[in-house]
């Protein structure tokens, strides 16, 4: 692996560590959470935006190709296309407003384009309570305010309100005091997070991957002294089981080279796959032990 | 096919926990059942299918959450398996966010919300009522004396595709055709719907706006209330004031109390910002958030209401006593539901 990888591996580490928070359960547990960054709300609300126009589009298509086209209705409609005039400005208006209250108000607590993005909404932890519950009017207003937030900005620019003068500025301004909200404050959270008491948190869903002791046990063929497993840490540690689960033969065959020459071992080639799984069980349980006595070694400079 | 797949899902224990070498390992690897069996109820809840998860699985949910909250906390402790570690964590999270996620469903809200919830908040913020109203009052007062002393006021005010011919100096006879309706329902459906989707915009405009200390909500309730003064005062000018009052009264009641609301719950956030009180800014803000939302629902049915009153009632009710009837009746209905409907028994967090 080369150095300026390793650095942007730290870097990101570095900006995730920024928007880590601890929730303590009921139970007592910390609870690590981690704020959604901005770019990925940013990214949620364009794919919720494109959601929605790409589902009026396709009704109004469909309505159209039944023959129904809203367009050439006189002023004073009657019968069943009225009905239909009703059903689209209802919609329309659900559009705007219900999308994101019903699925924020759903279990997954995200609108499609959040839970695509892995991010979903949840209740604030204030100074007094804890985590609390995500309620509905939590829901409602944080979507009411989305109003100012987003859609005013969106008909402002295209509706060409920046060049009416003085007036147009200061709206123009007044605007951009909400549009930026989320980069004023640590948790990112916009004008209406800040009304209802709610955030937007990461809530990816992991998949359990297989142990990794279960490989054949070598502890017979590959002896490792304690000098020899005391010149890596927990990180590197975390980054052999990445490169083992990864299962890439050139990255293993890097690794193997870069551990060989450090604790000074000669390897036959085509044995790195064994060599690091025995090197990984046996480091593990080195640093694993070291815990359970309360001595932790977080990489190989500590 | 459908039973094939569940059968796929079903959790098969891991057979040789002795096999592993390390002692970590052989922790996870007796534990794991319980793990996903939690993932499995709590994918299901997600999905929002609770009757897929069986009786037992239910039953031992506080368990197995418990269970797999402590794995966590010795895991962090004992073990440097990091996909375990991420899985884990992740694995609590999700049960969190799901056992102690919302506990009412949509009709339970409901249910809560007219039985009470929502009167309570609308008492709760009497003051900020009291404000929105006087503001309304004075600009509407301003709007009629406005155009009262120089008629200009009106072009400037009122924009020319409201005003419809209904401008000063107007014929009485054109007034007075703005006034009636042939009486037929055609085409007062849509009417209606696009009356009460514009209408609900501009209340939630209200509500947004109050962030900023509640002054562009005063000055968006001046603005509006300025043109019904000035319009108020053309009809009264062509003799058709009373008339006027009854075409407006029938919906304009429940619709303009539904506009002084929504301005009193944005008021009610922003005056909360000025002045928190003893509590954080960030939880007293919180809180005026919550109650002004609660109103804000309640805001849109009254909306609804006052779309279908404008829609139907104004156009097809002729004589303007029965207007002002049905107008009084409304607002009467209203006061009273918001002073006489007390809090629900089960109420919670609403201070």
């Amino acid at each position: 692996m080369s150095g300026a990888v390793i650095q942007m591996r730290v870097d990101a580490e570095r900006n995730r560590g920024k928007r880590d928070r601890m929730l303590v359960t009921p139970e007592g547990l910390a609870l690590p959470l981690t704020v959604a960054s901005r770019g990925s709300r940013a990214g949620a609300l364009l794919l919720d935006l494109t959601f929605i126009v790409i589902g009026t589009v396709v009704f109004l298509l469909t309505l159209a190709f039944l023959g129904l086209s809203i367009f050439n209705v006189g002023d004073s409609p009657s019968g069943p296309i009225e009905i239909v005039l009703v059903v689209i400005i209802l919609l329309l208006f659900l559009a705007r407003y219900g999308y994101f209250m019903a699925f924020e108000l759903g279990p997954r607590g995200a609108t499609p384009g959040k839970r695509l993005l892995g991010i979903r909404v949840a209740a604030r932890p204030s100074n007094y309570e804890g985590g609390g519950q995500l309620t509905a009017e939590m829901v409602i207003a944080r979507n009411l305010v989305r109003d100012v937030e987003v859609f005013l900005p969106l008909f402002f620019m295209l509706g060409g309100g920046e060049q009416a003068g003085v007036a147009g500025l200061a709206a123009f301004v007044w605007l951009a005091v909400f549009v930026l909200f989320p980069f004023f404050n640590k948790d990112a959270l916009r004008a209406g997070d800040l009304v209802a008491g709610t955030w937007v948190v990461e809530s990816r869903v992991a998949k359990l991957k297989e142990a990794m002791s279960l490989a054949p046990d070598r502890r017979a063929d590959y002896r490792f002294g304690p000098e020899e497993l005391s010149v890596y840490g927990e990180h590197e540690l975390q980054v052999l089981e990445n490169v083992l689960r990864q299962g890439q033969a050139d990255a293993q065959r890097d690794v193997a080279l870069a551990i060989t020459r450090k604790i000074g071992w000669q390897l036959g080639a085509g044995d790195e796959r064994e060599f690091l799984e025995a090197f990984y069980a046996a480091l593990r349980g080195h640093l694993e032990s070291g815990m359970r006595f309360g001595r932790r070694k977080r990489d190989k400079h500590s | 096919m459908a039973l094939a797949l569940f059968r796929k899902a079903e959790i098969v224990p891991p057979a040789d926990i002795e096999a592993a070498s390390l002692r970590s390992d052989r922790f996870r690897l007796e534990r794991e059942v319980d793990w996903q069996r939690l993932d499995a109820i709590v994918t299901a809840l997600e999905k929002g299918r609770p009757r897929a998860i069986s009786d037992d699985d239910l039953l031992d949910l506080p368990v197995l959450y418990r269970k797999t909250a402590s794995s966590l906390a010795v895991a962090r402790e004992t073990s440097l398996d990091a996909a375990a570690l991420d899985y884990l964590e992740a694995l609590v999270r999700r049960a969190w966010f799901q056992i102690y996620g919302p506990r009412v469903g949509f009709i339970g809200w409901l249910r809560r919300f007219f039985g009470g919830g929502w009167s309570t908040s609308v008492r709760a913020i009497w003051l900020d009522i009291c404000i929105a109203l006087a503001v309304s009052v004075a600009g509407a007062l301003v709007g009629w004396l406005l155009v009262a002393r120089d008629q200009e006021w009106f072009y400037a005010l009122v924009p020319a595709g409201m005003a419809q011919g209904r401008v000063p100096g107007a014929s009485r006879e054109v007034l007075q055709e703005a006034l009636t309706h042939d009486g037929s329902t055609e085409g007062l459906t849509t009417f209606a719907a696009s009356l009460f989707s514009n209408n609900t915009g501009v209340a939630i405009m209200a509500f947004a706006l109050g962030f900023a200390f509640g002054v562009p909500t005063l000055l968006l309730l001046v603005y509006n209330m300025a043109l019904l003064g000035a319009m108020l005062w053309v009809f009264h000018d062509a003799g058709l004031g009373y008339e006027f009052g009854g075409w407006l009264s029938v919906h304009g009641t429940t619709e303009l109390l539904a506009i002084v609301l929504a301005g009193a719950a944005g008021l009610h956030v922003g005056r909360t910002m000025a002045f928190p009180g003893e509590r954080s800014i960030l939880a007293a803000m919180q809180a005026a958030g919550l109650r002004a939302a609660q109103v804000m629902a309640g805001v849109a049915l009254m909306l609804v209401v006052a779309g279908l009153l404008e829609g139907y009632a104004r156009q097809l009710v002729e004589s303007t006593e029965i207007k002002y009837v049905i107008g009084g009746f409304m607002l009467t209905l209203w006061v009273l539901y918001f002073l006489g409907m007390m809090r629900p028994p089960e109420s919670e967090g609403e201070a």
